[in-house]
C-alpha cells in the first residue's frame, strides 16, 4: 500500500520527449529496424563513467525505451552493439567475437571519447586501440562521458523514433 | 484344433526349434538361425495373442468363462496333473505384447550379441525364456502356472548372469534377482496351493467355480500379489529390477521389461478379478496405494538417476505402478458397483502395458546400441550422439516422448483414459473414493510431470550437446539388425499413439473376460468413451500439430527477407571455446528436483579435502562425491541382510568341524523330537 | 458452422493481439514506474525486425534446435484453436480437451529445453534443467484442478465446462470455483515464467529459466518464440477467463453481431487481466528459485481442497 501511495504520489517523472535532432547520424541498416534496436551493453574497458549515464539513460527520467530501445542479456537477440572504453587487450577477441555473435544487420555504437580515440588512455601499455580499430563502428557519441541526452539523442538517430 | 491353437502350438515349436539351432549349428550360422526362429515363432505367437483378442466369443453372447477360444488339456505330458492351457482375450493380449516384443529383441539380438554373446548356452535359453513367458498367460491350470512362472524365472536368471565374467556387478545383480524372484515364487505357490486345496481342484475353472471363506480368499489374494508384485516392479519390492535390468543384456533387458514384469500385472487381474472374482474395497485400495507409491518412488529414482539403463529400469517400476493404479481402480470401482469407470481403468491398465510394452522396447533397444557404441551407460559420460548416431538418437527420441505422456505420444493416450476413469468414478464412489481419488490423480500428475523431466534428461543430455568423453566422440552407429530391430519397435510405437482406436476395443473384449458387459469405447478417428463423456483424438491431434507448425514455417519463408541461416559460434561470452567441461550433465540437470524432494530421496554427499603437507591451509586435492541411494533398499533391505548374516555367522559357532559333535547334535535333535512326540501325542 | 468462423476467429485474434497484449503489460509496468513506455505496439515492432535478421546456426546444434521454434509456435497456435475463448463449439474441441491442452503446452517447453540442452551451453542446461523442474512442480495443481471444475460437469471437454459456467453463473463463486481458480491463477504464472517465478525482462543469466534457454536464438526462430510466448500467456490467461468468467462467450449458433460481441469480450477480458498482472508484478520481487516449489505446493494445496470441496459440498 505503501508503494502504491508513492507511485500515485511521484506520478510519471519521464521527463517530455524532446524534439528529434533530424541531423543525428543514421546508417543505412538502421532503417531496415523500422522504430526497434536491441541493444548489447559491451564494456571493452571502461571506467565505468559512460556506464553511470547509460544507466540513466535507461532510467525512468529520460526512458530511452519509449523511442524503442532496449537493453537485451545475448548479442544473439541485439541489433546493436553499445561499446564503452578504449578496447584493452584482454576484451580485443571478446569484442570481435561479440560482434560475429550479433545476426545481421548489425549496428556498432562507440560510445565516449575512450571508445572514439582511446581518450586520455591513448598510447597506454594495456590499450589495443579505439573500437573502430576493432569492430567497423557505425555512430560515434562524443564525452567524457557523454550525458544521457546525448545518448538517447544517437540512439533516436537509430530508431527513427 | 482352431487359429488360435495352432498358432500357439506353432510359435512354442518355433521356440523349441531355435534352442535345438542354438545347440546343433555352426557358431557361425547360429546367431542368425536361432535369432530368426525366434522372431518368428514370436510373430506366430503374437498372431496367435492377436487372433484370440479379435475373435472371441463376446459376440455369440456367451459370459466370461466361456468366452476363451482355445483350450488343450495334456495329461500326458507332465505326470500327476498335466498340461492345461487356455487362451482367452485377456491372456490373448499378455501372449500378443510378448510376442511382438520377442520379435525386436531377437532381431535385435542378432546383431548385438555378435560380440561374445553368440555362445551355446545364451542363445539356448533365449528361446526358452520367451517360450515360458508365452505359456505363462496360457496356462489354466495351478501346476502349468507355476511350471510357467518357475521356468520363466530360471531362464530370465541365466540371462541376466550372461556377461557375469567381464562385470563383477552382474553377479551381485543376479543374487538379488535371484533371491527376490524365488520369494515371489513362493509367495505364489503358498497362495495358489491354499487356493486349490480350498476349492478341491487345480484347474483355473474349478478355482472360478470355488466358494472360500472370505478370509481364505484374503490370505490367497494377499500371498499372490505378494509374489506378482515382486515379478512387477512394485514397490517395496522393486530393489532387483533396478539393479538386474542394466546389468543384463539390453535385448534381455527390453524382454524383461517390456513383456516379464507385465506378468505380474497379469498375475493380480488373472488372480485376483478373475479367479476370485472380485473381493472386498480394501483389496483393491491396497494395489491402488502400492501403484501410486511405485509410480511416484520410481520415478523420482529415474529422475535423479544417471546410469540409463538404470533410470530404464526404474521408469518401469513407475509405468508398471500406474498399471496397478488401474487394476487397484478397477477393482475397487467394481467393488463399489460402479461397472462403466471399472471397466474404463481396466482397459486403460491394459492399454498402458501395452504402450509401455512399445516403448521401453525402443528406449533398452536404443540404450543397447549407445552402449555397444560406446562401452558405457553414464549419461555424465554421454552427449553427441545426435550426430554420430543419428537412427539411434531419432528411435530414443520417439521412444523418449512416449514415455514422457505428452501428445503426439502413447503413453498419453493410456494416461488420459486412467484420467477419465477416476474423474468419472468420483460421484458414486462414497468417502473412500473422494479421498483416493484426487491423491491418485495427483500422483498420475506428478508422476508425468517428473517423467517428461526424466526423458528430458535421459534424451538431451545423452544424446544431444557436445559428447563428454573421448568414448561418445568414437562412437559408430549400430549394425542394420539392430537398427531394424529398433525400427519395428518405433513403428509399434507410432502405430499406438496414432491409431489406439484400433486397439482399445480389442483391449475392452479383454476386460470384458473380467467384466462382461458392454464396449468402452467406441469411433474410428476419435476416441469416444461409451456410457461417460469425453472423447480425444490423437490422430488429429498430430495432424493439426504438424499443420500448425507448417503454417508457421510457410509464415517465416514468406516474411523473413534473409533465407541463409549464417553458421556461427556458440555464444561464449567472448571468452575462449565452450568446452565440454563446461555443459550441463545429467547430474545437474536433476539438481533442483533432487532439491526439492530432499526430504524423500535423502541424497548423500561428502567432500573429501586433503591438505598440503606444509600447511593445512593449502589444498592438494578435494574429492567431491555424491549418491542418491535407494532409500527403501538402504532402510528396509541392508537391515534385514545384515540380521540374515548375523545369524548366519552364529550359525558358524555351531559348526566346528568335529564329527563327534555333529553326532552329538544327532543324538540330541532325535531325542528332543521323542520328546516332543511323548507329550505332545 | 458459427463455430468454425468462432474458432478462425480466435486463432486470428490470439495471433494479431498477444504481442500487443505484451506492449499493454510493459506500457502499464512502465507507467506505474513512472516512465513514459515504448507504447503498445512496441512488441510487433520487434517482431518485425526480428523477421528481417538473419537466422543463426550455432556450432554444434542440429535438428533439434531448428525444431523448437515452430512446434513451439505450433502447440501454441492449436491450443489457441481448441480452446474456448470466442466459442463454445469449435470444431476442434472433440479433438483435444483440457488435458490434451495441458499436455500440449508442456510438450511446447519440452521441445524449447530440448533445444536448450542441444546448444551445450551451460545457460541453456541450467534453464532447461529448471524449466523442467517448475514443469513437473506445476502439472500436478493443473490436473487436480481440472478434477476439481470438471466433477460438476461430469466430463473434461472445455466446451461444455464453460457451457455449463455460462448456464449458471452463480456457480462460479461457489468454493470449488475460487480455490480452483486461484490454483489455475498460480501455475498460469509459473506456466508463463512470470514474477515472482521468473522475470521476463532480466539481465543476469544465473537467475533467468525461459530466457536462459533462447540465448542462442538470433532472427526469425527468436521471433518465433516471442510470438509463441505472447500467445501461451494470452491464451491461458483467456482460458482463466473463460472458465470463470465466460460472459459474452457464444456458443454452437449464434450471428456474426454476437461472434463480434465475443471478440470485443474476450478481448476486454484478457487485457484487463494483463493489466492486473503487470500491476501486481510492479509490487513483487521475484521469488529465489528455491522457494518456488513452496508457492507452487500452496496451489497444489488449494486444487486438492478444492476436489474435497466438490465433493463434500456437492
Amino acid at each position: 500500500m505503501r508503494l502504491w501511495r508513492k507511485i500515485v504520489k511521484t506520478g510519471r517523472v519521464a521527463e517530455p520527449a524532446p524534439l528529434r535532432d533530424p541531423d543525428a547520424p543514421r546508417p543505412g541498416v538502421a532503417a531496415e529496424l523500422a522504430g526497434s534496436v536491441q541493444i548489447r551493453h559491451v564494456d571493452a574497458g571502461s571506467c565505468n563513467g559512460c556506464e553511470v549515464e547509460i544507466a540513466s539513460a535507461f532510467g525512468p527520467v529520460y526512458d530511452a525505451e519509449r523511442y524503442g530501445a532496449r537493453l537485451v542479456a545475448s548479442p544473439r537477440h541485439a541489433d546493436a552493439l553499445l561499446v564503452t572504453g578504449p578496447v584493452t587487450r584482454n576484451m580485443e577477441m571478446a569484442l570481435r567475437r561479440t560482434h560475429d555473435a550479433v545476426a545481421e544487420p548489425r549496428l556498432v555504437i562507440a560510445l565516449g571519447d575512450c571508445a572514439r580515440n582511446c581518450g586520455v588512455f591513448v598510447g597506454a601499455y594495456g590499450v589495443a586501440g579505439a573500437v573502430s580499430d576493432v569492430v567497423p563502428v557505425d555512430v560515434e557519441v562524443p564525452g567524457c562521458p557523454p550525458e544521457p541526452e546525448v545518448i538517447v539523442a544517437a540512439l533516436r538517430g537509430l530508431t527513427g523514433r | 484344433m482352431n487359429l488360435v491353437g495352432t498358432l500357439f502350438v506353432v510359435a512354442l515349436s518355433g521356440c523349441a526349434v531355435a534352442a535345438v539351432a542354438a545347440v546343433l549349428a555352426p557358431p557361425r550360422a547360429r546367431l542368425r538361425l536361432a535369432g530368426w526362429c525366434t522372431a518368428g515363432a514370436g510373430a506366430v505367437g503374437a498372431a496367435a495373442g492377436v487372433a484370440a483378442v479379435m475373435a472371441d466369443g463376446m459376440t455369440s453372447g456367451v459370459s466370461a468363462g466361456a468366452g476363451q477360444r482355445w483350450s488343450a488339456w495334456l495329461p500326458e505330458l507332465l505326470p500327476l496333473a498335466g498340461v492345461r492351457l487356455a487362451i482367452d482375450p485377456l491372456g490373448g493380449v499378455f501372449i500378443a505384447v510378448t510376442g511382438v516384443v520377442a520379435v525386436c529383441a531377437a532381431i535385435y539380438g542378432i546383431g548385438y550379441c555378435s560380440h561374445g554373446l553368440d555362445g551355446r548356452a545364451f542363445q539356448l535359453v533365449l528361446p526358452l525364456f520367451v517360450a515360458a513367458m508365452l505359456v505363462v498367460p496360457a496356462a489354466a491350470s495351478v501346476s502349468t502356472f507355476l511350471l510357467a512362472w518357475e521356468l520363466m524365472a530360471i531362464s530370465s536368471l541365466l540371462l541376466v548372469l550372461a556377461e557375469h565374467r567381464r562385470r563383477a556387478a552382474v553377479g551381485r545383480a543376479g543374487l538379488w534377482y535371484a533371491v527376490m524372484t524365488h520369494f515371489g515364487l513362493v509367495t505364489i505357490l503358498i497362495g495358489l496351493v491354499a487356493f486349490a486345496a480350498g476349492a478341491g481342484g487345480e484347474s483355473f475353472e474349478q478355482l472360478r467355480a470355488a466358494a472360500l471363506s472370505p478370509a481364505a480368499k484374503t490370505v490367497v489374494f494377499l500371498a499372490t500379489l505378494a509374489g506378482f508384485a515382486s515379478k512387477a516392479g512394485i514397490v517395496p519390492l522393486h530393489v532387483w529390477l533396478p539393479r538386474a535390468h542394466p546389468e543384463a543384456p539390453s535385448h534381455v533387458s527390453a524382454l524383461m521389461s517390456a513383456a516379464m514384469v507385465n506378468m505380474g500385472a497379469y498375475g493380480i487381474i488373472r488372480i485376483g478379478l478373475d479367479l476370485l472374482g472380485g473381493g472386498p474395497a480394501w483389496w483393491w485400495l491396497l494395489v491402488l496405494g502400492l501403484g501410486a507409491a511405485s509410480a511416484l518412488f520410481g520415478i523420482l529414482q529415474a529422475v535423479v538417476a544417471s546410469d540409463l539403463k538404470r533410470l530404464l529400469g526404474y521408469s518401469t517400476t513407475e509405468n508398471l505402478g500406474l498399471v496397478l493404479v488401474g487394476v487397484g481402480a478397477a477393482g475397487f470401482f467394481a467393488a463399489s458397483r460402479l461397472p462403466v469407470p471399472a471397466a474404463l481403468a481396466l482397459a486403460a491398465a491394459l492399454l498402458h502395458v501395452v504402450n509401455h510394452a512399445a516403448f521401453k522396447t525402443v528406449l533398452f533397444l536404443a540404450a543397447g546400441s549407445v552402449l555397444h557404441a560406446t562401452g558405457t551407460r553414464d549419461l555424465d559420460a554421454l552427449g553427441g550422439l545426435r550426430t554420430r548416431l543419428p537412427y539411434t538418437t531419432a528411435a530414443f527420441a520417439v521412444g523418449a516422448l512416449c514415455a514422457s505422456a505428452l501428445p503426439p505420444g502413447n503413453a498419453f493416450v493410456s494416461e488420459w483414459l486412467l484420467l477419465q476413469s477416476l474423474i468419472h468414478a468420483l460421484p458414486g464412489s462414497g468417502v473412500a473414493g473422494a479421498v483416493t481419488m484426487p491423491l491418485a490423480v495427483a500422483v498420475i500428475a506428478l508422476s508425468a510431470g517428473l517423467a517428461v523431466a526424466t526423458f528430458v534428461k535421459a534424451f538431451g543430455v545423452g544424446f544431444l550437446a557436445r559428447p563428454r568423453s573421448a568414448p561418445a566422440e568414437r562412437a559408430r552407429e549400430s549394425p542394420p539388425a539392430m537398427l531394424g530391430a529398433m525400427a519395428l519397435a518405433v513403428a509399434g510405437c507410432a502405430a499406438l499413439a496414432l491409431a489406439p482406436t484400433l486397439v482399445v476395443p480389442a483391449l475392452g473384449r479383454a476386460v470384458g473376460v473380467v467384466f462382461p458387459g458392454r464396449e468402452v469405447v467406441s469411433g474410428e478417428l476419435t476416441l469416444r468413451l461409451t456410457g461417460v463423456a469425453g472423447m480425444i483424438s490423437p490422430l488429429l491431434i498430430a495432424v493439426t500439430l504438424v499443420a500448425a507448425a507448417s503454417i508457421v514455417l510457410g509464415l517465416v519463408r514468406v516474411s523473413a527477407t534473409r533465407r541463409a541461416r549464417r553458421a556461427a559460434r556458440l555464444w561464449d561470452c567472448g571468452a575462449g571455446p565452450i568446452s565440454a567441461r563446461m555443459e550441463y550433465t545429467a547430474t545437474s540437470f536433476a539438481e533442483p528436483l533432487e532439491r526439492v524432494f530432499d526430504d524423500v530421496l535423502a541424497p548423500e554427499s561428502d567432500v573429501d579435502v586433503t591438505p598440503m603437507k606444509e600447511s593445512a591451509y593449502l589444498v592438494e586435492r578435494v574429492r567431491f562425491h555424491a549418491r542418491v541411494p535407494d532409500r527403501i533398499e538402504h532402510r528396509l533391505y541392508d537391515p534385514l541382510i545384515a540380521a540374515v548374516s548375523a545369524v548366519g555367522r552364529g550359525a558358524r559357532a555351531l559348526a566346528t568341524g568335529s564329527v563327534h559333535r555333529y553326532l552329538g547334535y544327532g543324538f540330541w535333535a532325535l531325542t528332543a523330537a521323542l520328546i516332543v512326540l511323548v507329550v505332545t501325542w | 458452422m458459427s463455430g468454425v468462423v468462432g474458432a478462425v476467429l480466435q486463432v486470428i485474434v490470439i495471433a494479431v493481439g498477444s504481442p500487443l497484449l505484451v506492449g499493454v503489460m510493459r506500457q502499464v509496468r512502465a507507467r506505474l514506474e513512472g516512465r513514459a513506455g515504448a507504447g503498445i505496439a512496441q512488441p510487433w515492432r520487434d517482431l518485425r525486425k526480428l523477421m528481417r535478421k538473419e537466422a543463426i546456426a550455432p556450432h554444434g546444434t542440429g535438428w533439434v534446435f531448428r525444431a523448437a521454434p515452430p512446434l513451439l509456435a505450433g502447440t501454441a497456435l492449436v491450443v489457441a484453436a481448441v480452446v474456448p475463448l470466442v466459442t463454445t463449439a469449435s470444431p476442434l474441441d472433440g479433438v483435444a480437451d483440457l488435458f490434451a491442452v495441458t499436455a500440449l503446452l508442456a510438450l511446447g517447453s519440452v521441445a524449447l529445453a530440448l533445444a536448450a540442452l542441444d546448444t551445450g551451453t551451460a545457460f541453456g542446461g541450467m534453464g532447461a534443467s529448471r524449466e523442467m523442474t517448475v514443469l513437473a512442480l506445476v502439472e500436478p495443481t493443473i490436473l487436480v484442478s481440472i478434477f476439481a471444475l470438471s466433477i460438476r460437469v461430469g466430463s473434461t471437454s472445455l466446451g461444455s465446462i464453460v457451457t455449463a459456467t455460462v448456464e449458471d453463473p452463480l456457480s462460479v463463486i461457489s468454493p470449488v470455483s475460487v480455490l480452483a481458480a486461484v490454483a489455475l491463477a498460480i501455475v498460469t504464472i509459473a506456466e508463463t515464467g512470470r514474477i515472482p517465478v521468473d522475470n521476463p525482462s532480466t539481465h543476469l543469466e544465473l537467475t533467468m529459466i525461459h530466457e536462459a534457454m533462447v540465448l542462442e536464438y538470433a532472427g526469425p526462430d527468436l521471433a518465433l518464440i516471442e510470438w509463441a510466448s505472447a500467445m501461451r500467456l494470452s491464451v491461458l490467461l483467456g482460458l482463466l477467463a473463460s472458465l470463470f468468467f465466460p460472459l459474452g462467450i457464444s456458443g454452437a449458433s449464434t450471428g456474426a453481431l454476437a461472434l463480434l460481441v465475443s471478440v470485443i469480450a474476450l478481448v476486454v477480458k484478457v487485457t484487463l487481466m494483463g493489466a492486473l498482472l503487470a500491476a501486481g508484478e510492479v509490487f513483487m520481487a521475484k521469488l529465489r528459485l528455491f522457494r518456488v516449489p513452496e508457492l507452487l505446493a500452496g496451489s497444489f494445496l488449494l486444487a486438492l481442497l478444492a476436489v474435497a470441496a466438490s465433493f463434500f459440498l456437492a
